[in-house]
């Protein structure tokens, strides 16, 4: 498989304060990459260094070979770099903020309409930027960033703020560059979108990473518990132990009808994350 | 170039809807046409109004629109995402600056018709027109690049501003504050604009625009040196 992003050992501090310490991470092509840590725990910081706006102070990192401090304009026109504060035109409609970097990047106008209806704007072509709620400007970043077909999508933060239904929707979208061929890298706090867009993810905590690799994989890595529990019909609850009975007590229960939902005790990603720095991943 | 033109679009799609901006353009423009036309008294220099306002609209509006665009995109994060798309800080300020010079000059033009200024006249005063609008664009540029957000870079442009657009009207009531007044580059616009036409023009003049012009360029590539843009 092809690395898109490499980094190698990126250390970076702001004055006394560590913010990333001796980061090591490979991000194949075609997946999609999660970061997830609490506020202020670097991600961001990351995602900056990743895309040469700032600089570490060891280590390095490439993107698809060419580092990061050496990006050309060239090489920006091939990715899609969201920060969370980037900013909209607000007195300019939605396609003239679109406009403006159609005509950076030399881009035909039935793109800009097209990319428009892809991210559900299509009808408020014409709405002042001003006008539009939180979810729709987080669409018109989105869909400035969709709009040059990048190969590799920065996102930081891209449904962070957001209604669960316009976040859901917003996933779907990345969900759909993936099916592309696109590689993507988010940072988040939630983890359930993690589990649900991620091949990869990386939990960060005060600078470091703490644990990598597939969300399932990490969540079945940490199943200490090793139980099946199960909800009977009768409204109670039985727990038993993942050994090589197990298999029997379930066919029996439902064989005999009892049983009413089948659980495993595999902890979710908030629960691995608190075990392993004692923070919440949201705090 | 061709980001330059994106960033310069950019701006004259903006101009009706920013009213900030739009009114710095229009005020004097129309102030003139009303004075020039509305007030006619006895004694009074020849389009007086026209050589008062013309330096005040110099000093005021490039400077002021200059500082307003710039500082409000660091504000707003949207010139870290033209920089972030291939947009050079000269070719953001290049787009910037010519539309703020195109539209003052269009103001220059305003003034030069009413002031009746016709031939090798009308071709001096928009050439004083467009130095002075330079000047005072570099100067908003310098401020612009040093402050953070639009509130900050207005608390700085108001005093500066007001130095340059009213120490040349000030100057003609104290010789302190003309003595003051004569180093500034308002002030020698004020001086070769009232001159058109009748007297030569000073080298001292001249020698105080291109000094200032030095100082603000130094200014900016301190400036810029210092905090870039984003």
């Amino acid at each position: 498989m092809e690395i898109a992003v490499s980094v190698n050992g990126i250390t970076k501090s702001f004055g006394e304060n560590m913010v990333l310490d001796n980061i090591r991470l490979q991000i194949k092509k075609g997946e999609i990459f999660g970061l997830l840590g609490p506020s202020g725990a670097g991600k961001t910081t990351l995602i900056k260094l990743l895309t040469g706006q700032l600089k570490a102070e060891q280590g390095n990192s490439s993107i698809n070979g060419t580092d990061s401090q050496k990006l050309t304009g060239k090489d920006y026109s091939g990715y899609g770099i969201m920060m969370d504060n980037f900013g909209v035109y607000e007195r300019l409609s939605c396609f003239e903020n679109l406009k403006v970097f159609a005509r950076i990047y030399r881009i035909k106008n039935d793109r800009i309409h097209e990319v428009l209806e892809a991210v559900g704007l299509g009808k408020a072509k014409k709405t002042p930027a001003s006008e539009l709620s939180k979810g729709m400007k987080s669409r018109l970043r989105l869909a400035r960033v969709f709009m040059t077909n990048p190969d590799i999508l920065f996102l930081d933060e891209p449904t962070s703020g957001l209604d669960p239904a316009t976040a859901d929707e917003i996933q779907k979208m990345l969900l759909a560059e993936k099916a592309k061929g696109k590689t993507i890298f988010l940072t988040t706090h939630t983890m359930t979108e993690a589990e649900k867009l991620c091949d990869t993810i990386a939990l960060l905590h005060k600078g470091k990473i703490v644990e990598c690799g597939n969300p399932k994989e990490i969540c079945r890595r940490y199943n200490h518990q090793k139980q099946i529990r199960i909800h009977l019909i009768d409204g109670t609850e039985t727990a038993i132990h993942h050994d090589e009975n197990a298999a029997e007590i379930v066919s029996e229960l439902l064989r005999s009808g009892k049983a009413e939902t089948i659980h495993t005790t595999e902890p979710d990603l908030e629960t691995v994350f608190m075990e392993l720095t004692g923070k919440e991943l949201s705090q | 170039m061709r980001n330059s033109y994106a960033v310069f679009m950019k701006q004259l799609r903006e101009t009706v809807k920013n009213k900030t901006i739009l009114i710095q353009f229009l005020m004097f423009p129309v102030m003139v046409i009303i004075m020039e036309n509305a007030i006619k008294i006895e004694n009074m220099p020849e389009h007086f109004f026209v050589k008062l306002f013309a330096v005040m609209f110099v000093g005021m509006a490039p400077l002021t629109c200059m500082s307003a665009i710039i500082s409000e995109e660091k504000e707003k994060n949207t010139l870290r995402t033209l920089l972030m798309s291939n947009v050079k800080p000269f070719a953001y300020l290049a787009g910037v600056g010519l539309y703020v010079w195109l539209m003052c000059m269009a103001g220059a033009v305003v003034f030069a018709v009413c002031g009746g200024y016709r031939g090798f006249d009308f071709c001096m005063f928009m050439l004083i027109m467009a130095i002075g609008i330079l000047l005072s664009q570099l100067t908003g540029a310098v401020i612009g690049v040093c402050c953070k957000n639009q509130m900050s870079a207005t608390s700085v442009t108001v005093p500066v501003m007001m130095i340059f657009s009213f120490l040349p009207m000030l100057s003609m009531f104290n010789p302190t504050i003309e003595k003051i007044a004569k180093i500034t580059y308002s002030h020698q616009l004020s001086i070769l604009i009232n001159g058109l036409g009748n007297t030569a023009i000073e080298p001292q003049s001249i020698l105080v625009i291109a000094a200032n012009f030095v100082l603000f360029a130094v200014l900016f590539a301190v400036a810029f040196q210092r905090k870039g843009l984003s």
